[in-house]
């Protein structure tokens, strides 16, 4: 599960621990209700393991500036880089390495840059092969306006989650005819009803008013209006949560006028993806917004959703801001809210202040001095 | 706001000492009552144009209403239309009525030009795009089947034939309004056939068109550069569901549902209505409505019709009412009634004086 609520700063260490005594409570009694649970894991003041995953391009560096940030806020991770290029498994399948998968496997949690997609390498994607080797099945991304990133959108405070295994990218193409090509989109049961209830979980566990399914069940009846019934089911048992239903062209409509009213939204692979960059786009785009994957056995991987930007790797001139927020996001999963609430303001008023800006924020800032002014903040705010 | 993106066909022929008779189809929601706006203007400006009305909506059950319907466009050649509400929760039989008209007619190029208007406050300036939405197949092809209880799949059909098609309508239309650059939209790297085969047809059609550069961009990027910086976009093209997703976007960012007017056009019948082909339901009825687009699309229909005299001088005084703020509807923020709007627009027709036929 994975709490982002805005609690008070913590002041003392103590109250930290205290802190994530009652979250890690409160998560094992909702764990306990839920029929898929994610096991409750226990947050001691001990180091939790994460596994980094660096990344290519701009990955390195803006992994190192996290990793800064998160020692000089004292942060209890402990961070494990492994490398997931693809190999070639005994089956003569593609796979993730071995270490990084049972690094993964061990951890349950993960920090991961941006990969580049190869061209020519033979293997698939990546990001794809991690999805499938975790089930990753919940893409959330919660989209927050930045205050001091000024954008002609203010006030956005919205989520999207999105359907990660299925819909239009099953990949299922088929050439009929010379000059006919058949795309299947694939929806199921299963996996609609796992995405509707991680979706209220999420909003309950987040305290969200309300979930909105985004489709398109007046053109495609059976299988929007599967994924449609599915969440009308399962909205059945969170009463406490206002279910609304609404067209995707509506969303894309009422979202570009006025994203304020919209709060947590679920949708299938396509729909997602397309929402949720163009919520990303309304908070100023993927070098600032924070990405999540859920995948089952609890396992949680947390991604900067921008590319590796080849032209400037290497020159201390990368943005760090969307790895760092997902970081926030990820330790805010473990029950960390003090931790993250410090990171996430030590940022955001770095941003707000303009001093120490990176080239596509609008200053002329190296990637290390903006680190190093976030660093500042945080240790200023022990 | 000139011509937007028309191939110049021969419109069908006028019939009874000049006069053009056009189906009219009301539809549920805001539809009626802004058609009836709309003919209650035409009969001010003694526009030679006769309404044919059939009516289909959302309760009309049998399939002989909608063969009706469709027969009487392919009388008149031209129809003006509302809506039809879908109810998505009937079985997957009922199909949409609104797709059932556009793939029988082979309507298949949606065209919607997106610009800021002058007097309408947007968070982005100098919007001016031209959509153009292939409207017949993709994933609105309605072949969905559940081989195996609680797995559905539906079809997404791709052709090299329509492909070609709205890409030779796209690229011509560009030349013919001057237009400098054609971006393609679509997810190549994901749907690599389908979105594949699109995308090589765009790109075969571009080759035949030199003075127009030709770029294309991935769904998901484009709406986000679109709602940061959409005064990048020209003339864009693309198959069906991402139409839906960009049209809506852009009808957003210049002011909403009710200032976008929308064409659809095949090789011989042409169905105009508005942008984004909402119903309206919420407001029906109370007088709230934005005549805005109807009217525009009505004018685009006298454009086709080649009636460009009635159509210019209606236009001009819809886009003089829609930048006066103290008449703007609620959805633009203000107060004003849709009675108040076709009033001024009739005003500003008066007020330019008598016309004669030369003139016209």
């Amino acid at each position: 599960m994975i709490c982002l609520k805005r609690s008070a700063p913590s002041r003392h260490l103590w109250k930290e621990g205290l802190i994530s005594s009652i979250c890690t409570l409160v998560s094992r009694v909702v764990g306990a209700m839920k029929s898929q649970a994610s096991h409750p894991r226990t947050f001691s003041r001990g180091l939790q393991t994460v596994t980094l995953i660096p990344g290519d391009g701009i990955g390195p560096e803006i992994s190192t500036a996290v990793m800064k940030i998160f020692e000089a806020a004292k942060a209890p991770i402990q961070w494990e880089e492994r490398n997931v290029t693809a190999i070639k498994g005994p089956g003569g399948k593609w796979m993730i390495p071995t270490e990084a998968k049972d690094s993964m496997d061990k951890s349950k949690i993960g920090l991961k840059g941006p990969l580049k997609t190869p061209i020519a390498a033979g293997h698939p994607s990546m990001n794809l092969l991690l999805r499938k080797t975790f089930d990753l099945y919940a893409n959330v991304r919660p989209c927050v306006s930045i205050e001091g990133y000024k954008t002609p959108y203010t006030d956005v405070d919205l989520v999207t989650i999105r359907e990660n295994t299925e819909g239009e990218y099953s990949g299922i193409e088929h050439v009929i005819v010379d000059g006919v090509v058949q795309s299947i989109k694939l929806i199921t049961e299963e996996a609609s009803q796992r995405i509707a209830e991680y979706a209220f979980e999420y909003a309950r566990n987040n305290q969200r008013a309300s979930v909105t399914a985004v489709h398109k069940a007046n053109i495609m009846r059976m299988s929007d209006g599967l994924f449609l019934r599915k969440c009308r089911e399962v909205a059945e048992n969170f009463k406490d949560i206002k279910f609304t239903e609404m067209y995707l062209d509506t969303v894309c409509l009422n979202m570009v006028q006025d994203p304020t009213q919209f709060d947590v939204l679920v949708m299938p692979n396509l729909y997602g993806d397309i929402l949720s960059d163009l919520c990303a786009g309304l908070i100023g785009g993927l070098g600032v917004t924070p990405s999540g994957n859920i995948g089952a056995n609890g396992v949680a991987i947390f991604e900067s959703v921008h590319g590796t930007a080849p032209d400037i790797a290497g020159k201390d001139l990368a943005n760090p801001t969307a790895l760092l927020l997902s970081a926030v996001m990820m330790l805010r999963h473990m029950g960390l809210h003090g931790q993250a609430k410090k990171i996430e303001t030590a940022c955001f008023d770095t941003i707000r202040d303009k001093k120490v800006l990176t080239k596509d924020l609008g200053g002329n800032s190296k990637c290390s001095e903006f680190t190093g002014e976030i660093c500042r903040r945080v240790q200023d705010m022990e | 706001m000139g011509d937007c993106a028309l191939i110049k066909h021969a419109p069908p022929p006028a019939k009874y000492g000049g006069r053009h008779t056009v189906t009219l189809i009301p539809g549920d929601g805001i539809g009626p009552e802004l058609l009836t706006h709309v003919r209650e203007l035409f009969r001010f400006c003694c526009v030679p144009v006769d309404f044919e009305i059939v009516s289909i909506d959302s309760k009309s059950t049998s399939d002989d209403d909608m063969n009706n319907a469709i027969t009487a466009i392919r009388r008149n050649g031209v129809a003006l239309k509302g809506n039809i509400e879908t109810n998505h929760n009937l079985p997957p039989s009922h199909i949409s009525r609104n797709n059932i008209l556009r793939t029988s007619l082979d309507l298949y190029a949606n065209v919607i030009h997106c610009q800021t208007l002058p007097g309408v406050r947007t968070r982005h300036r100098d919007v001016d795009i031209i959509i153009i939405r292939e409207n017949t197949e993709g994933e609105y092809s309605s072949l969905e089947h559940e081989n195996v209880p609680g797995v559905v799949e539906c079809l997404k059909i791709i052709t090299r034939k329509k492909s070609l098609r709205i890409a030779e309508y796209a690229f011509n239309a560009a030349r013919q309004n001057g237009r400098r650059r054609v971006t393609a939209v679509h997810k190549a790297n994901i749907m690599k056939l389908g979105d594949g085969l699109f995308l090589q047809c765009c790109k075969e059609v571009a080759a035949g068109y030199p003075e127009i550069t030709f770029d294309s961009m991935i769904v998901d990027n484009t709406t986000m550069q679109l709602v940061s910086k959409p005064q990048q976009f020209d003339v864009m093209v693309m198959p069906n569901l991402y139409g839906s997703v960009i049209s809506n976007v852009c009808a957003g960012l210049v002011g909403g549902p009710g200032l976008v007017p929308g064409a659809n056009y095949g090789k011989d019948y042409a169905v105009f209505e508005t942008a984004t082909r909402n119903t309206g339901k919420s407001i029906a009825n109370k007088n709230i409505a934005n005549p805005t687009a109807t009217l525009l699309a009505s004018c685009l229909m006298l454009d086709h019709l080649r009636l460009h005299g009635y159509a210019s001088m209606i236009r001009k005084a819809i886009l003089a009412t829609v930048s006066e703020t103290r008449l703007h509807t609620a959805d633009l923020g203000g107060q004003g009634t849709t009675s108040e709007v076709v009033q001024s627009v009739m005003r500003e027709i008066e007020s330019k004086g008598p016309r004669t036929s030369e003139q016209i």
